[in-house]
């Protein structure tokens, strides 16, 4: 049985955030007299995540996923309930604990600006103990890996957007991180950047069983990684299953549409009792509910004269919003 | 070991980025020689009874001892832990300190050769005050200035450290420019202060920052063993502090900014 390698419970975070009117007579009374409000980020929430599986975190802006990964990579204390990352409390830090984890910040870099990468790498090498060989092994590895051979030595002010992100991760992932924390990883990249970089988190997770949990609000990112997601809402957790399941509750029917070989077979098939979207000419859009998607297309096939067919499955994003709205979802 | 060799090492390629910019650093800390000019023009001296050679050595020691104990920690604290740019090197085994520590260090090494020549020119315009230092006097010196920039870079690291209970710890650092800049021996040698200061002054940190550096390297008459006590007590105090501060202020670090 795969043990499981994150373990939260009961976990919340509160802030204290200072709040001023707007104008000069908030300013002079925020000088006089601050006022702060504590806020509760995150609520009480109880998760575990096995060993080698791909979470996605998914969530609104402020909904609280950042605000988890910090928890759970150590960067910040939190205020209530407890955290187990492989063994170790994040936040006391020891060194086994960081030699562990990695974080990627999309937004953040930890590249030197005006030194190729290859000299950060080396460095974080050496804070990592690794020695010079061994890192150049991996350097050499993880470049092939990540296509960047010739950025290595080109200074990183000078890298491209997605050249610069292959970089980081390759700073991120030198010591071979059993835990991967990735904060929006593929923010501002273009399609190929963020399919290069998916494929690569794939082969990362299955080469060496890591596990990997991110936050994206590129879509593709968490269809094409996460098998399992955990849905946050005002920091409380309102899904935390399987992907697929999740799409197929939200989205239970499907958009098929037909193209019929006479506009006369698109006239009998709107009479026969299927819910149509809509229709032109010869070509007619049924809505047919998950479960009965093969039965109605082997009766259709059966009796009508059709040119040809597409299923199509509601953009994700949409299904998406939906789960970022909602408090809670039970299937 | 190797962990801080390796950051010195890249630290320095970085400053050599910046070589410009650490020349005219370098110039611009040319104050002691104003300084002079302003002592020895107003025969100002004769009141303290130290010549005008004597006089010249200590104020290009002065400068040398600046140039290579100069930090600025706590602005590059403040702005990495305000904008976010702490929390990679926070979860790394390595207190983010230490690149601190290296960056300033490889910056004076990279300042080195342009103080070099700026003491070549004061010679030249000042061939009276030619000099070589006794080796050992040579050696102290040395010390005693990494010890000064010792006491300079825990006093910013605890101040630094205090970015984590309000945003602009460097407007606390400010307080301590002008004792700094006035107690510390760069704009007049200690010994020419009044009585009553001297009385309390050596209590605090600031004569060890330039002037107890200053006198070994131009020869002044200077309390060495006490000098190098106080150096090594005011570095005991603080690093207790500033560890302290490091380990409740990082409870309460919000990674702002990311």
């Amino acid at each position: 049985m795969v043990k499981n390698i994150i373990e939260v419970e009961g976990l919340s975070k509160s802030f204290n955030i200072a709040s001023k009117d707007p104008g000069v007579k908030g300013t002079l009374k925020h000088f006089f007299k601050r006022q702060t409000k504590r806020v509760k980020v995150i609520k009480n929430i109880n998760f575990q995540i096995k060993e080698g599986e791909i979470i996605g975190l998914l969530g609104a802006n402020g909904a609280g996923k950042t605000t988890i990964l910090k928890m759970l990579c150590g960067l910040i204390v939190p205020s209530e309930g407890s955290i187990s990352v492989s063994g170790y409390i994040p936040y006391r830090r020891t060194e086994g604990f960081l030699k562990n984890i990695t974080l990627i910040m999309g937004q953040k870099q930890q590249l030197i600006w005006d030194l190729p990468p290859i000299e950060s790498f080396y460095l974080n090498a050496s804070i990592y103990d690794i020695d010079k060989f061994e890192a150049k092994r991996r350097i050499k590895k993880l470049s092939d890996m990540l296509e960047i051979q010739d950025e290595l030595y080109i200074p990183v002010r000078k890298l491209s957007l997605g050249e610069r992100m292959k970089s980081e991760l390759l700073a991120a992932l030198i010591h071979k991180p059993k835990i991967l924390f990735l904060d929006e990883p593929t923010l501002g990249l273009d399609i190929n950047a963020q399919r290069n970089l998916r494929n690569f988190l794939k082969s990362y997770n299955s080469e060496n069983n890591s596990t990997i949990c991110l936050t994206s609000h590129y879509m593709k990112d968490i269809t094409s990684l996460c098998k399992r997601v955990i849905c946050v809402h005002n920091g409380s957790i309102s899904y935390d299953g399987k992907l697929e399941k999740l799409l197929k509750n939200l989205s239970p029917v499907k958009d098929v549409l037909i193209v019929c070989s006479s506009e006369k077979d698109a006239n009998k098939l709107e009479k026969s009792g299927f819910k149509v979207k809509s229709k032109v000419k010869n070509e007619i859009t049924l809505k047919i509910e998950n479960r009965n998607v093969s039965s109605s297309l082997r009766s259709i096939l059966n009796n009508y004269e059709i040119e040809d067919l597409f299923i199509n499955e509601p953009p994700i994003d949409e299904i998406i919003e939906k789960i970022l709205v909602k408090k809670k979802y039970t299937f | 070991m190797r962990k801080i060799f390796t950051l010195l090492k890249v630290q320095y390629s970085n400053m050599l980025e910046y070589r410009v910019e650490i020349a005219l650093w370098a110039v611009s800390g040319i104050i002691p020689f104003f300084m002079l000019n302003i002592w020895t023009n107003n025969n100002l001296n004769e009141e303290i009874n130290i010549n005008n050679t004597m006089l010249s050595r200590y104020f290009l020691s002065a400068f040398f001892v600046r140039q290579f104990s100069v930090v600025w920690v706590v602005f590059s604290f403040e702005e990495d832990a305000l904008l976010g740019k702490l929390s990679p090197y926070i979860i790394q085994p390595l207190n983010p300190f230490f690149r601190y520590f290296t960056q300033h260090i490889a910056e004076q090494i990279t300042r080195f050769p342009f103080a070099l020549i700026i003491a070549i020119f004061f010679f030249l315009f000042n061939p009276e005050s030619i000099w070589f230092p006794n080796l050992i006097f040579l050696f102290l010196s040395f010390i005693s200035t990494f010890l000064s920039f010792l006491i300079q870079f825990l006093i910013q690291s605890v101040i630094a450290c205090l970015c984590f209970w309000t945003e602009k710890a460097s407007s606390i650092e400010r307080l301590f420019f002008i004792p700094t800049l006035f107690l510390s021996g760069l704009l007049a040698p200690v010994a020419s202060f009044p009585n009553y200061v001297k009385s309390w002054i050596y209590f605090t940190p600031f004569p060890y920052l330039i002037d107890f550096p200053a006198n070994l390297l131009s020869g002044n008459k200077t309390n060495i063993s006490e000098g190098f006590i106080m150096q090594i007590f005011w570095i005991l105090l603080l690093f207790p502090l500033f560890t302290k501060l490091w380990h409740e202020g990082t409870k309460k670090y919000t990674a702002m900014g990311s």
